[in-house]
């Protein structure tokens, strides 16, 4: 177990090392980097005064030792635009985000586990043809248009739900404000659920397979038909033997869905002017804002590293087999 | 096996018996694979689609009823079946929002979709299996390696990576298909390396290497061709996978030089416009994304569950 969370650390500090370094040598692709933080009508004393200002007239490595230390004192420069530190951007709209986020997990693992079971209960069924039609529909469309037709259809033409804005719940919970959280809540979900669907629906369609064929192969083993056979209801077969066990490799996926999802954010954000790190993404990308572009990827692939170090921690602990090998 | 060393020392590994029984085995088994197409329906309108499709790109100047950029902003927005003031065609799927034909349009953007798909697979294909079979083959430290690698690009959210390298770089075709291969590779990687592993212990390849054919004779002849089945089925998700995330990237302002029309950057237009309810410049690029890439998972799916027939009815 020890052996083992110990190679884990270090495969994730390799991992940070490697994402430190590409989100380094991404900045320099393009040549000098200087031209991507001056105006294109900058004259050549103008570019040379900010190449020296931000050190890209170092060596390689020194500029890279800056940047790490940089980024282990949270100082990722400065946005262009705003002239504010992007870490403090990224981070003020972070609780937007997570928001949403944790609305799609919960959307796509809770709904996928009844779906899946169903379909593999019911197999062969029109029930289950119909289930996995939705499946393939669901990884089949781009997640921005399900987005844009949800406006169009539930939004526009409904108007049963908003269609862009965000009540928070995280922010004041952060600030202590118990009470503005518990009221916003009603009507922070109303806002959440069709950006929430739309980053959601193609990991519902995913896992809702994923569950369906686990469930079948468990469905097959010979302890279940024992525990059939031995005169066990329906349910408590399904729930205690198939189910609980087919549920492994569909924990192991969580950790990635969460970093899956966090690349969905910028474009649903963007479909619902949601005001989280996506959108400030998408602002950045228009108005080449390097530094909060470099800033949220960063951030976002620490977040998603150290989330999939918990979550191989926690699966440790529910399956036995991992502590012993 | 003596025989099979025979042949080999006579320095032609492909005549080996194993090869052989492979070459004699292909025919009955694309007439059993098209009879299955058939059988199935689903996976034979899924391969009607995609061939329309690349028709539709190969041939869109002559297909598209106008220049999708030409501009008539006077008639600027309007819906489908509409004439055209012009007298040439109707504007079957309507106008957008500068007057320009909305089908003329979705043709041209085939172009994009299906040739950034294919080419962002097949280079991220050509170097994931290149690498793949470098690793499994070389084993050892040079595996090591390739799979650390290979570890790190999965370990964080690519199209992260995508975005902020193509910010830098600057949009356009060849950033956009560089990057999208890069995404690639590591799958292939894998799946080259297991299957190159696997192979590298039967017989046949030991007799080879043991009678001194070269590694890179034993890699071509001997293990490419019998690891290529589980390639293809990856590929025909992943050129789907590619496709979602080039209309992405599209949207996103990120894809190729706006003035070229794409079903992603289609979308991004059709979001000004949305709360007008022009909703015919959002469903039908939605719709073309949407069926293409239903397409290639329907033929995906089948494909792998021709292959591997256990899985069948999963």
């Amino acid at each position: 177990m020890t052996t083992y969370l110990v190679r884990r650390l270090l495969q994730t500090i390799v991992v940070i090392f490697g994402v430190t370094i590409l989100s380094f040598f991404a900045l320099h692709l393009a040549g000098d980097p200087t031209y991507l933080y001056v105006s294109e009508r900058a004259t050549d004393e103008e570019v040379a005064e900010t190449r020296a200002k931000l050190g890209f007239d170092k060596p390689l490595h020194e500029q890279y030792f800056s940047y790490v230390v940089g980024l282990a004192t949270l100082d990722l420069g400065n946005s262009l635009r705003s002239r504010t530190p992007a870490f403090e951007l990224v981070m003020e709209r972070m609780p937007a985000t997570l928001e949403l986020t944790i609305f799609a997990i919960l959307f796509a693992t809770l709904l996928a586990i009844p779906i899946g079971i169903l379909s593999a209960t019911r197999r062969g069924t029109p029930l289950d043809g119909g289930i996995m039609l939705f499946a393939m529909f669901g990884q089949s469309m781009p997640s921005f248009w399900l987005g844009i037709m949800l406006i169009l259809v539930v939004g526009l033409w409904l108007r049963w739900l908003p269609i862009s804005g965000q009540v928070p719940i995280i922010q004041p919970l952060l600030d202590g404000d118990f009470q503005t959280a518990i009221t916003n809540f009603p009507d922070a979900i109303r806002h959440l659920i069709l950006p929430g669907i739309t980053l959601g629906v193609f990991s519902l369609a995913r896992n809702a397979r994923l569950v369906r064929s686990s469930m079948l192969e468990v469905l097959n083993q010979d302890y279940v038909t024992t525990a059939k056979a031995k005169g066990l209801a329906r349910h408590t077969v399904i729930m205690r033997h198939a189910f609980r066990n087919s549920l492994i490799p569909f924990v192991t996926i969580i950790g990635l869905e969460f970093g899956f999802l966090l690349s969905g954010v910028v474009v649903t954000e963007t479909v619902f002017s949601w005001p989280g790190v996506g959108r400030l993404v998408f602002n950045a990308i228009n108005q080449r804002d390097i530094p909060v572009v470099q800033a949220a990827v960063v951030m976002f692939s620490l977040l998603f590293v150290l989330l999939n170090l918990i979550v191989d921690v926690v699966y440790t602990r529910l399956d036995p087999r991992i502590r012993l090998s | 096996m003596i025989e099979q060393a025979k042949t080999t020392q006579s320095g032609a590994l492909t005549a080996t018996p194993a090869d052989q029984g492979i070459t004699r085995k292909q025919p009955s088994m694309w007439r059993s694979a098209s009879a299955s197409l058939v059988r199935a329906r689903w996976p034979l309108l899924a391969v009607i689609c995609l061939v329309t499709l690349v028709i539709v790109a190969l041939f869109a100047p002559q297909i598209a009823p106008a220049d999708p950029n030409r501009q008539h902003l006077i008639q600027r927005l309007q819906p489908p079946l509409s004439p055209n003031e012009q007298g040439e065609s109707m504007y079957w799927l309507g106008s957008d929002g500068l007057g320009r034909d909305v089908l003329s349009r979705l043709i041209y953007g085939a172009r994009v979709s299906l040739a950034v798909g294919v080419a962002a697979v097949a280079i991220g294909g050509l170097i994931g299996v290149f690498l793949g079979v470098v690793a499994g083959y070389a084993g050892g430290r040079t595996d090591d390696v390739i799979m650390r690698l290979a570890d790190i690009q999965l370990a964080f959210p690519f199209i992260l990576l995508a975005i902020m390298v193509l910010v830098v770089l600057g949009a356009g075709f060849l950033n956009l298909v560089i990057v999208l291969a890069i995404g690639q590779w590591v799958t292939y990687a894998r799946i080259a390396r297991g299957e190159t592993i696997a192979q590298k212990r039967k017989d046949y390849i030991e007799s080879a290497r043991a009678i001194g054919v070269h590694g890179s004779r034993i890699v071509r002849r001997g293990i490419l061709p019998n690891i290529l089945a589980p390639l293809i089925v990856i590929a025909s998700f992943n050129v789907a996978g590619v496709i979602l995330s080039e209309a992405a990237l599209s949207f996103l302002g990120l894809g190729v030089p706006p003035e070229v029309p794409t079903w992603g950057g289609m979308l991004a237009e059709s979001r000004d416009q949305l709360l007008g309810g022009y909703w015919w410049l959002a469903v039908f690029p939605g719709v073309a994304i949407m069926i293409t890439v239903l397409s290639l998972n329907i033929l995906g799916d089948w494909m792998r569950d021709f292959l591997d027939p256990r899985l069948r009815g999963r």
